[in-house]
């Protein structure tokens, strides 16, 4: 079969209000997000065929994007809910993409939503958090998710001589992004040292190496190229998309300082026939600060062991060599679980339209999204552009 | 509060139990001699069939650790320290590292197994510091 790449278009993007809302359900997020990525691509609900959304952990349903269409009263031939996971949502686009290809459906959204912050009791959220381990051999020494991330960090401390003031220098950067974002939920410029001061959680990430706790949906509208053409909205291509899945659990790892985030890129730009250099930015996933500083190696933007100097030396905030999560990311824009990517990806789409305001990057037509989930498990790598290639 | 136990199954529950008598119980491959953990129904490199437990060394080496400040509930006694042990076999495995000062830790230190007790029916391998 052909390649993807250039033959299908995001022609529509909306974010909800994220951060701390409790004044609506992780359902009503979802469904609002749809809304209004339906308004953004000019659609009404008889033209949408297919509809793919990420299960809940505040709301679950057992057959959720099902649920979600009866919601709305829209009546899909393409209908599935994705497994969770922070990996997930570039995946779904591949399989998205693969069904306009072939024909099982024109239009598709994908939609995203939780109420981590303002849907979970504290019990819940360290019952969710407790879950994550494999349940023999994993959780009983209980493992909490930052632990798990922290085994990452301090084995890439040992092998290539990173610091933690190499991860502080990610929250940093995502900070300054945020700061020109009015939508992120952190906007307060912080340094390395305010990192390197707060709360160590798991040696060695302190409380600024996490993540936010989010409530927010984002939704998507993907058609084929051809269709793509006829909406208001300038398309965004997909030209590149890969992925790799290398374990589960992170002591069945196959390395713990070199991910299946190598794979996921290769194929990726294997497909879209660019390579990192051709990249105007990149959104990589940041539920912690060490996840970028592997991926911005793994994916080639440098040598592996370099990632520490990459970040200090070339850049990755406004400004720098290569402007990581545009929109502040996972720590500082929003995270509220599983739909945490789907920001990332709205995020692109108004950077290659040329419509992201303050933070608007002076050249974005190509950029790099990066998504994983399980501990560095399961990977995907999604290259879009201004243009079909 | 009780410690997050083990779920059961068959294979865990033979873990376990040579976990009670001081074992730590590994597969072993018929076919092409690997040593395997977690257990499985199969040989994760070759996906032979003749498995059989053997008791391991008990010695290995850290793989990476980190020093858990924030427990994950009122069970467990921050700061601890959850590892990765790789074994003198082969296999790798989650665990805690005990009877040690936190700092005291790092990658690549050699460990021993030991056994501690998880509730009134499980006792799962821990391990010490070994220097030399």
């Amino acid at each position: 079969m052909d390649s993807l790449r250039g033959k299908v278009a995001i022609v529509g993007a909306a974010d909800t209000r994220v951060g701390i809302v409790p004044d609506a359900t992780a359902t009503e997020l979802c469904v609002e997000s749809i809304l209004l990525a339906l308004a953004d691509a000019g659609l009404d609900k008889t033209q949408v065929d297919g509809l793919v959304t990420c299960n809940s952990m505040s709301q679950p349903m057992l057959y959720h994007a099902e649920a979600i269409a009866e919601y709305l009263q829209i009546f899909p031939r393409y209908c599935f809910a994705a497994g969770a996971g922070g990996g997930t949502t570039f995946s779904v686009l591949h399989h998205a993409a693969s069904a306009i290809a072939t024909g099982m459906a024109e239009t598709i959204v994908i939609a995203m939503a939780d109420s981590l912050r303002s849907g979970l009791t504290r019990d819940q959220a360290m019952l969710m958090q407790s879950a994550t381990g494999h349940p023999q051999y994993e959780q009983p020494y209980g493992p909490t998710v930052p632990a798990y991330y922290a085994l990452i960090a301090q084995a890439h401390m040992a092998r290539y001589g990173t610091t933690p003031e190499h991860f502080a220098a990610v929250a940093v950067a995502c900070r300054a992004h945020a700061a020109r974002n009015p939508a992120a939920q952190m906007r307060d410029l912080i340094s390395v040292d305010d990192v390197l001061a707060s709360r160590m959680i798991a040696d060695p990430l302190h409380l600024l190496d996490c993540s936010l706790v989010s409530d927010g949906g984002a939704a998507i509208v993907l058609t084929s190229a051809e269709r793509a053409r006829d909406f208001s909205q300038a398309p965004v291509y997909l030209l590149g998309i890969g992925e790799g899945h290398s374990h589960e659990h992170i002591s069945q790892a196959r390395s713990l300082t070199t991910s299946a985030a190598v794979e996921s890129g290769q194929r990726a730009y294997a497909m879209a026939g660019l390579g990192p250099r051709d990249m105007d930015f990149a959104q990589l996933y940041d539920c912690f600060t060490p996840t970028v500083l592997v991926e911005l190696e793994d994916l080639g933007f440098c040598a592996k062991g370099e990632g520490g100097d990459f970040i200090t030396s070339a850049g990755i905030g406004p400004g720098g060599a290569l402007p990581v999560n545009t929109h502040g990311g996972l720590l500082s824009h929003c995270h509220p679980g599983n739909p945490g990517s789907m920001f990332a990806l709205t995020e692109s789409v108004w950077q290659l339209r040329g419509t992201a305001r303050d933070r608007q990057l002076a050249k974005a037509a190509v950029g790099l999204l990066h998504a994983q989930g399980g501990i560095m498990s399961s990977h995907s790598t999604l290259i879009l552009g201004r243009e079909a290639g | 509060m009780n410690k997050i136990q083990p779920a059961p199954g068959n294979l865990a529950d033979a873990f376990i139990a040579g976990c009670r008598v001081g074992e730590l119980r590994l597969q072993c491959c018929g076919n092409c001699g690997s040593y395997q953990f977690y257990p499985r129904i199969m040989c994760a490199e070759c996906h032979g069939r003749d498995l059989s437990w053997t008791a391991a060394s008990g010695r290995g080496s850290v793989s990476s650790f980190t020093v858990v400040r924030r427990a994950i509930s009122a069970a467990y006694e921050a700061p601890y320290v959850v590892a990765l042990i790789a074994l003198e076999e082969g296999p790798t495995l989650m665990s805690h590292i005990v009877d040690c000062a936190p700092e005291d830790v790092a990658v690549g230190a050699q460990v021993r197994v030991n056994f501690a007790a998880w509730s009134d029916s499980v006792t799962l391998p821990v391990f010490t510091l070994h220097n030399n």
